[in-house]
């Protein structure tokens, strides 16, 4: 490779992966710079804006606390496609795998809201793992015979999953004291994760902590990551040399789905406290992209994560401060994923 | 009584398939080239927007429609720009469109909110409008409901009678065989792409114009989505997709239908028709439906695209 | 045929690193004639033909059509000067119909199309020239028979005068083969020139006006077939050369002991133009080399997937230490003692992005694995390739490069020694020294040897004849997934073994 390259005339650089950052970078900065434009042009005052998001996410402890807040169903999801992704399944569908998951630990939580925390929460949380990974199984048992493509099949099943918690809101499960309002009776306090301090930053950060943890010691370590890995590489050698590539390609599904379930727990039990159908903006789609953008690589998901933790949170910001609908946030959002897709070949996740 | 009821019905899907029929016509164009575009949402949105401002501004919805066709189509012809010059992967590119839509149209139809418009008002046909039943189901809609049916059959026509749909059908199933052939992979699947999203400005042209006539953030509501699965629902065929919208469109009437007489089945459960039964005609006609899609649309589902 | 040539290629001369291809090959067509290329896989045969096609650019000579030198250096400049190849893999859309496919190909093609026209023209010419096949079928429903006169009709529809085909009769039945040759009588009476590539000796016997014969790059003779015989052909297909019998003294297998493999009428499906297997017996003893001869093609690879256990077999049984094994999975058959060699190994059965290390203990992760798979015990797995380096004579670079940055000589080391470091019983080989140089090449002959001397069997598939009849104890041909021939390096011979393979003589001492 040359030594030098020409990026946004730093024609001195001689190192090309310095280089690339740079430009990198740079794009990044472009986007910023876009996404402002676009702002002023309707009216607003981006110097403003950009302020406001930055002393509402990381310019306060409590923003910080938030921001944490948002990145733990987004990396529980991420995560949902990032182990799949290992042997080159695509799942799409982490948005109706965590609500599965919800429906899953809001049933646990109402029929056995006499037991203790110390059973019941487990409990729940149990039941949101099985329920997201159940319901991304399915597309994985399609997927092992050869039948439909997991993409398409969890990408359908997102819609059945949200609408089946709408059905169960806004019938059976729907708390007779609430009114109007579609959303399940109240959570008792032994279903509700505790948080700490006095943040909303709740245990799930735990799972998500145990989750990253478990994820990297096992691909590294242990022999059943050795196999993940040779089957990431090369599937037919992968069969040749004796791994139970279906068996893989179910379990895989299976924890991915659970992953993701797990996420719908903690958004019912820690930030609703009952399930609503507002349960999540978006985060399953958010955690494909985010997986995706960081290559499948855990820690590339914590800082991806952390970056759409921010804009999404500023679109919130962005709703109360500015007056602006908060759909906005979505530009930069996919401002910055064109950004990262622009740049040649890259994969759903894995090398 | 039984016949108001299936007129009702009858109306309804066909008010509600054509804007399904529109975006499922243009996404038949994608996955024809080989590309998958999961952001179609956002096109229609796009699509939606452009036209109700243009309706707002000059009181013509003819040029609303206009307008939403081009705005569609410049948006879907970026979408093409990253998947096919950048070669970024299909899947991740398409929903980044589906979230740039999603906020792109929010904030430029935010100051139109609450706007009022004539809209795509129903014309009547001579004659035609006065038959009894039928004239009151099938002659009474606005001009995108009396053209789908047609655009239908161009399209189906385009494909299969012309030597520009011959080459798209090669490239969506086997690029390297159209290069050897001497086609140009690339510019056509650019062509297709501008064409899808001028469809599916359209569809969404017909959801803020005529069926709602007015806008509201993210009023497309999933049916992107649902067309991304009457396209498979269809078998990548034009005309099949037709009876598919058709279907479709009459299960959200059937439901607003049920709700109107108190029959007690969740709408919600209704609405998962469409999805259910996509995902059931592929698991049963999964292996045999392999031939009906483009083949290499498999690259793209197995992420060696 | 006219007195001038239509064709003619001179001096035609093209070398890839580390092999001549082409050594200065001179060959010419007449119009009017049916020309058979002959020879063994790596004669030289596809390059020359891709040069004429235009896929490669000969380093020198000069090609002339009609008297006039002509410059060929695409597939699209090959088309425009009337000369079209069929190739092996198709160039097809299944999903579409007969006639779509062919309008794809025509340089011609009216903006809207005129179905009826085309298919009209597309039966007449098939007609004209026996290629039956109907237009509006979609070519997913058709056999490789009816594909391959779509591909020939490609080429007459788009104004071909030369056809080349590329080992047309690989995958069709008899009576497809002979339809073929009707075709060609057909297309020779009409002033057509049809070149093909072959490695079959009666078919060619039976339907050219004349064989030439290429043997390592050259042109070893080109004669009418009036003056072609059977062994004249073979003799220059595969020399004179005697091959010495095995330098070490065989040891005989021993008696009453059982077989470490056996097959009995073992069948699988042919898929698409893959030749399936057709009731193989098959026994591997202990102590033995039992080696499998046959061009690449004719059922070698299903018969090694049959025995891992990949594929499954339709009709048929297969035992392991007799034991009935016929169901087992790949990893259970490995474990039992079988290694594999493939034939690509980088492909087939290594992971470029692992680590050499990391390749290694892919032997057999439950070896390896301790508490219960929570750790891998890297010293075990280092220790055990270190022995197996040392047995092999070979070394490794490093341990902790990953495997793809590696030569394809060092690949090929590290999948033999992961393969042969825990002693296996039976060995299957896939062309072991292909791409080796001497001394590598050598060192994993000896290493066959002396598993073999250790009391392993060895199934050694190779297209080497000179390997095969210095190693094997017993010999094996494989044709269209049969055995077409069995015997022993000093029973038989070259020429015997080259009937064999190229299908011109059955076991059953029949000639055809």
């Amino acid at each position: 490779m040359a030594n030098t390259t020409k990026s946004k005339g730093i024609t001195q650089l001689k190192n090309p992966w310095l280089a690339g950052l740079a430009r990198f970078l740079g794009l990044f900065v472009l986007v910023f710079i876009f996404f402002a434009l676009l702002l002023w042009a309707f009216g607003k005052n981006p110097f403003k804006a950009y302020a406001d998001i930055f002393l509402n996410t990381l310019g306060s402890s409590y923003g910080f606390s938030e921001t944490l807040v948002k990145m733990i169903p987004l990396i529980l999801t991420a995560l949902a496609t990032a182990v799949p992704s290992r042997i080159w399944l695509i799942n799409v569908g982490g948005e109706g795998q965590l609500h599965i998951g919800a429906i899953f630990a809001t049933w646990g939580a109402l029929t056995f809201s006499s037991l203790p925390i110390l059973i019941l929460l487990p409990l729940i949380a149990a039941l949101g793992f099985l329920g997201g990974g159940l319901w991304a199984m399915v597309p994985g048992i399609l997927r092992a015979r050869g039948l439909v493509s997991e993409t398409i099949s969890t990408l359908l099943s997102n819609y059945v999953a949200i609408l089946l918690v709408s059905f169960l809101v806004f019938g059976p499960w729907k708390d007779p004291e609430s009114a109007n309002y579609p959303q399940t009776a109240e959570f008792v306090e032994a279903a509700t994760l505790p948080a700490f301090g006095g943040t909303r930053v709740h245990l799930g950060i735990l799972f998500v902590m145990a989750a990253l943890f478990i994820f990297h010691f096992i691909l590294s370590r242990t022999r059943w990551g050795l196999e993940l890995r040779a089957m990431g590489v090369n599937m037919e050698a992968a069969r040749r040399s004796g791994i139970p590539v279906t068996r893989y390609v179910v379990l895989l599904m299976f924890i991915g789905g659970g992953l993701a379930g797990l996420a719908g727990m903690c958004e019912v039990s820690a930030i609703q406290g009952r399930l609503r159908p507002s349960l999540s903006p978006g985060y399953g789609y958010m955690g494909f992209l985010i997986s995706w953008m960081a290559g499948g690589n855990p820690w590339g998901i914590v800082a991806a994560a952390f970056l759409l933790a921010i804009v999404t949170a500023g679109g919130d910001i962005l709703q109360m401060t500015q007056g602006v609908t908060g759909s906005v946030v979505n530009i930069l959002m996919a401002l910055i994923l064109f950004v990262v897709l622009a740049r040649r070949g890259r994969r759903a996740g894995g090398k | 009584m039984i016949e108001s009821i299936l007129g009702s019905l009858l109306i309804g899907s066909i008010h509600s398939g054509t804007p399904l029929l529109y975006a499922t016509l243009g996404e038949v164009f994608d996955e024809r080239a080989g590309i998958v575009n999961l952001g179609l949402e956002g096109v229609m949105l796009m699509g939606a927007v452009a036209g109700f401002i243009t309706t707002v501004q000059t009181g013509n919805a003819a040029l609303g429609i206009l307008a939403a066709a081009l705005a569609g189509g410049l948006f879907n012809l970026f979408f093409g720009f990253l998947v096919i010059t950048r070669k970024a992967n299909q899947l991740a590119s398409g929903l980044a469109m589906m979230f740039c839509g999603v906020g792109l149209s929010a904030l430029v139809g935010a100051r139109f909110i609450g706007s009022k418009i004539q809209g795509l008002n129903e014309i009547r046909l001579p004659f035609l409008s006065d038959l009894p039943f039928l004239g009151r189901v099938l002659f009474n809609h606005d001009l995108l409901v009396y053209m789908a049916l047609p655009l239908a059959f161009l399209v189906w026509w385009v494909f299969f009678f012309t030597r520009w749909g011959l080459s798209l059908r090669a490239v969506g199933e086997n690029p390297t065989a159209a290069f050897a052939a001497g086609k140009n992979p690339q510019v056509l699947q650019y062509q297709a792409l501008f064409i899808a999203g001028l469809l599916a400005g359209i569809a969404g042209a017909h959801l803020s114009l005529a069926l709602a006539k007015t806008w509201s953030e993210w009023m497309t509501a999933g049916r992107g989505f649902i067309a991304v699965a009457l396209v498979i629902f269809s078998k990548w065929h034009p005309l099949w997709a037709v009876v598919g919208a058709l279907l479709f469109g009459g299960a959200i009437a059937l439901q607003l239908q049920l709700q109107a007489l108190g029959v007690p089945i969740s709408s919600f459960l209704l609405d998962m028709l469409p999805y259910l039964l996509s995902l059931g005609v592929l698991a049963i006609w999964g292996r045999s439906r392999r031939h009906a899609a483009p083949a290499s649309l498999g690259q793209v589902f197995r992420g060696t695209e | 045929m006219n007195s001038f040539p239509l064709l003619s290629l001179r001096g035609i001369t093209k070398s890839f690193p580390g092999v001549m291809a082409n050594d200065r090959v001179n060959l010419e067509i007449y119009s009017g004639e049916v020309h058979a290329l002959l020879g063994e896989n790596g004669a030289g045969k596809s390059t020359l033909m891709k040069i004429l096609y235009g896929f490669y650019r000969a380093d020198a000579g000069e090609i002339r059509l009609n008297d006039q030198p002509v410059q060929i250096h695409s597939p699209h400049d090959a088309r425009r000067h009337r000369i079209g190849m069929v190739f092996q893999d198709f160039v097809q859309i299944p999903a579409m119909s007969v006639a779509e496919n062919i309008a794809l190909f025509l340089p011609d093609l009216p903006v809207v199309l005129d179905r009826s026209g085309m298919v009209q023209r597309i039966r007449e010419v098939s007609r004209r020239y026996g290629l039956l096949v109907d237009p509006q079928v979609p070519v997913w429903r058709l056999s490789v028979g009816e594909r391959q006169k779509l591909e020939i009709l490609k080429l007459l529809l788009a104004d071909a005068q030369i056809l080349i085909l590329d080992e047309p009769t690989r995958s069709l039945a008899p009576h497809e083969i002979e339809g073929l040759f009707e075709v060609f009588a057909n297309l020779r009476r009409d002033g057509y020139s049809v070149i093909f590539i072959t490695h079959k000796l009666k078919e060619v016997l039976v339907s050219a006006d004349r064989i030439t014969v290429m043997r390592r790059g050259k042109i070893s003779g080109t004669l009418p077939v009036s003056e072609a015989t059977e062994n004249g052909i073979i003799s220059l297909m595969f020399g004179e050369e005697v091959y010495e019998s095995p330098s070490r003294p065989k040891k005989a297998a021993r008696q009453g002991v059982p077989p470490i493999l056996e097959l009995r009428e073992i069948s699988t499906r042919a898929e698409g133009e893959v030749w399936g297997l057709q009731k193989i017996n098959l026994a591997i003893y202990p102590g033995e080399i039992v080696g499998v001869a046959g061009v690449s093609g004719n059922g070698q690879k299903q018969l090694g997937d049959v025995i891992l256990g990949l594929e499954n077999c339709s009709r048929g049984t297969k035992f392991l230490w007799n034991r009935e094994a016929t169901h087992w999975s790949p990893a259970k058959v490995r474990a039992s003692g079988v290694a594999f060699i493939p034939e690509d190994p980088l492909g087939m059965a290594g992971f470029r992005w692992l680590t050499v290390q990391e390749n290694m203990a892919m032997v057999d992760t439950r070896r390896y694995s301790r508490k219960g798979g929570l750790a891998m015990d890297w010293m075990a797995v280092r220790a055990d390739l270190e022995d197996s380096l040392k047995r092999l004579g070979f070394t490794l670079p490093f341990f902790y490069v990953p495997l793809g940055f590696l030569s394809g000589g060092n690949v090929q080391r590290t999948i033999l020694a992961r393969e042969m470091a825990h002693q296996p019983r039976l060995i299957i080989a896939f062309y072991p020294t292909r791409g080796l140089d001497v001394r590598s090449a050598v060192a994993a002959r000896e290493l066959l040897l002396s598993s073999r001397d250790a009391g392993a069997g060895v199934l050694l598939i190779s297209e080497d004849l000179g390997e095969l009849f210095t190693l094997s104890d017993r010999l094996l041909v494989l044709f269209q997934g049969r055995i077409a021939g069995e015997s022993t390096p000093q029973e038989t011979t070259i020429q015997e073994v080259g009937h064999w393979m190229t299908g011109s003589r059955r076991d059953d001492g029949q000639y055809h």
